[in-house]
């Protein structure tokens, strides 16, 4: 038999419920993995193998007494650190909220916990998922599983890698084994962009899909959480454990929730694939542009159709998210006062206003001061209609781009990220270099629509890239079952060789 | 449109984020490198437009008024919301004196 750390979600609660193995023997199996990975990936802010482990107890427990098990009963997966959790340390990778202890869990996490899931750990992001490269956590870098092939060909180059961000940490934790899936959030592409680096699967649904109650927010318009997993089908039952109406969140879809998984098919024919011809940019990686090229050809085999179309707003998309992202962070990130929760920095004879300051300046990284700045400046006197005003204008009109060819077809294709993963340090000092990574995600994010990637195949590096497909509001079905036809035919079984 | 250092000491006053002068020069450049390109957004005909408020039609709803309908909101929670303060103090937040 396979090892138990390479087994599928699905695979496991499978053998879990027949009795191939025990789910206590799962979560011993993964805590190992997670344990010995730590130093090398840094993947996890804090494990809790006891969590994984009472909860898979409990599973245990409950399949000798006869009972129905959940959809995730024996399943123990990594929860980014975005995520409130009763009692375990939620930080949102931030020096501002070290040491915060929640009194409460976030909706979706409760959500996994009744499912029959375990937590292996809270995992490592950027600092309030602001960032494409998880090089902006308190806790210091993720480091990718992946490498380079060496540069005359053979072996390989041992410069670290970024996973992606701002998920990173669950992107890294999932290409490495270290757990069978993990939460993320994807504000501009913050679940896709770090699954096409790491050759994993990962889609964000439906704005209001997932409830925000407790996930630390950071641009609530566009926040939204999902799964990301080895395969399509993983991604499906993680998804339907994690979505769901939530009366705590305003913005929550009061809709039932498909049975994604059961409906699973990658039968394509008489569907209409869309080629935004937009999205073919000007000095296209290569790579990337025949990765596209194989994509398409893929969904043709699948039955599709493949037409051309066009999102004429396409390169406003990523300035208007830089004005809407901050502003809107500028706002949510007011909380940390020290006040409440988290840092207080009190210097010698301070009054109640240099505290916030003091306790800011201490507890928020360069990243995020840069946009609560810009944030701050946007939305105040004599600037707001410039810049959010015309911003919120522009995503009406990106919207409505969507509209308009999803009048002409059922589903988008087009590629997740610019370019394979990157070397850490490589873009960390221009952050507008850093931005551009999210030019083929954010569009999706501001029209609130289910998005997903999943890998299509190596470059010449030997590194993963992601194809991303991007579908109607709410037909998270239509985005998977495209999603399943190139998972079909891309036949990617890579992985990371174990270095760590 | 740009920022001298002037402005960034004000926006920086305003966001509540003590930056000494250097880090205030060096962000200058920055702020203004990210201005500068979202400038392209002007450009955009936005006539009859309207901003985006909701991205997906969703109505809001309201809740029963019932106290403590939902008991993980509700009150009596004193000391839970007290648990992560830096400086509690006789069950409030306890802040530097505010007295001029």
């Amino acid at each position: 038999m396979a090892q138990l750390t390479d087994l599928s979600v699905a695979a496991i609660r499978d053998g879990v419920a027949s009795g191939e193995f025990t789910a206590v023997a799962v979560a011993e199996a993964f805590n190992a993995q997670v344990a010995e990975a730590q130093a090398a990936l840094n993947a996890f802010i804090v494990t809790t193998p006891e969590h994984a482990l009472a909860a898979a107890a409990a599973v245990d427990a409950e399949r000798a007494a006869g009972k129905v098990l959940g959809k995730l009963a024996g399943v123990p997966i990594g929860m980014k650190d975005l995520f409130a959790t009763k009692g375990v340390q939620t930080t949102a990778a931030s020096h501002i909220l070290e040491g915060f202890i929640p009194p409460y869990e976030s909706t979706v996490s409760q959500k996994l916990w009744d499912a029959g899931a375990g937590m292996l750990g809270k995992l490592n992001l950027d600092q309030f998922a602001m960032g494409s490269s998880n090089e902006t956590s308190y806790f210091g870098n993720v480091i990718s599983p992946w490498r380079r092939i060496g540069k005359d060909g053979g072996g390989s180059d041992t410069a670290p890698l970024a996973p992606g961000g701002s998920s990173g940490g669950s992107a890294a934790a999932v290409a490495a084994h270290l757990c069978p899936a993990a939460t993320g959030t994807d504000t501009g592409g913050s679940i896709r962009q770090p699954a096409a680096f790491t050759g994993i699967s990962g889609i964000k649904p439906t704005y209001g899909r997932c409830s925000r109650w407790g996930i630390v927010a950071f641009a609530s318009s566009l926040d939204q959480a999902g799964p990301m997993a080895h395969d399509v089908r993983d991604c499906a039952i993680m998804l339907e454990a994690m979505a769901g109406f939530d009366p705590k969140d305003s913005t929550s879809l009061d809709l039932p929730v498909p049975n994604w998984k059961a409906t699973l098919s990658g039968d394509l024919k008489g569907k209409k694939i869309g080629i935004p011809r937009e999205y073919r940019m000007d000095g296209m990686d290569a790579d990337v542009a025949h990765s596209w090229d194989q994509g398409i050809a893929w969904l043709k085999d699948a039955g599709a159709e493949v037409i051309d179309i066009s999102l004429p707003h396409t390169k406003y998309a990523l300035p208007a998210y830089y004005i809407i992202a901050p502003a809107e962070a500028s706002s949510n990130l007011a909380r940390y006062d020290g006040v409440r929760y988290g840092l207080r920095a009190l210097p010698e004879g301070a009054g109640l206003q240099d505290m916030y300051a003091a306790t800011r300046a201490a507890g928020f990284g360069a990243e995020v001061k840069r946009r609560i700045l810009i944030g701050t400046y946007v939305l105040s006197a004599g600037y707001y209609d410039a810049y959010y005003t015309q911003a919120q204008k522009v995503r009406t009109l990106i919207a409505r781009d969507f509209e308009a060819a999803f009048e002409l077809c059922d589903v988008i294709l087009a590629p997740t990220a610019p370019s394979a993963a990157f070397a850490l340090g490589e873009k960390s000092d221009d952050p507008l270099a850093m931005y551009l990574n999210d030019v083929f995600s954010v569009p999706a994010s501001l029209a609130g629509l289910p998005a997903m990637s999943v890998p299509a195949g190596l470059d010449r590096q030997g590194l993963p890239l992601g194809l991303q497909v991007i579908g109607r509001p709410f037909d998270e079905q239509g985005v998977l079952n495209a999603g399943l036809a190139i998972e079909a035919r891309a036949g990617f079984t890579a992985r990371p060789e174990r270095w760590w | 449109m740009s920022v001298d250092t002037a402005t960034v000491a004000r926006i920086a006053a305003l966001a509540r984020i003590k930056l000494s002068e250097g880090e205030v020069a060096a962000m200058v450049p920055e702020l203004n490198g990210i201005l500068a390109w979202v400038e392209q957004l002007a450009e955009v005909d936005v006539t009859g437009v309207e901003p985006m408020t909701a991205v997906i039609p969703n109505t809001l709803r309201l809740r029963a008024d019932v106290v403590n309908a939902d008991p993980l909101t509700g009150g009596d929670r004193r000391d839970a919301v007290l648990a992560n303060a830096p400086a509690p103090q006789h069950g409030f937040f306890g802040v530097p004196k505010v007295i001029e």
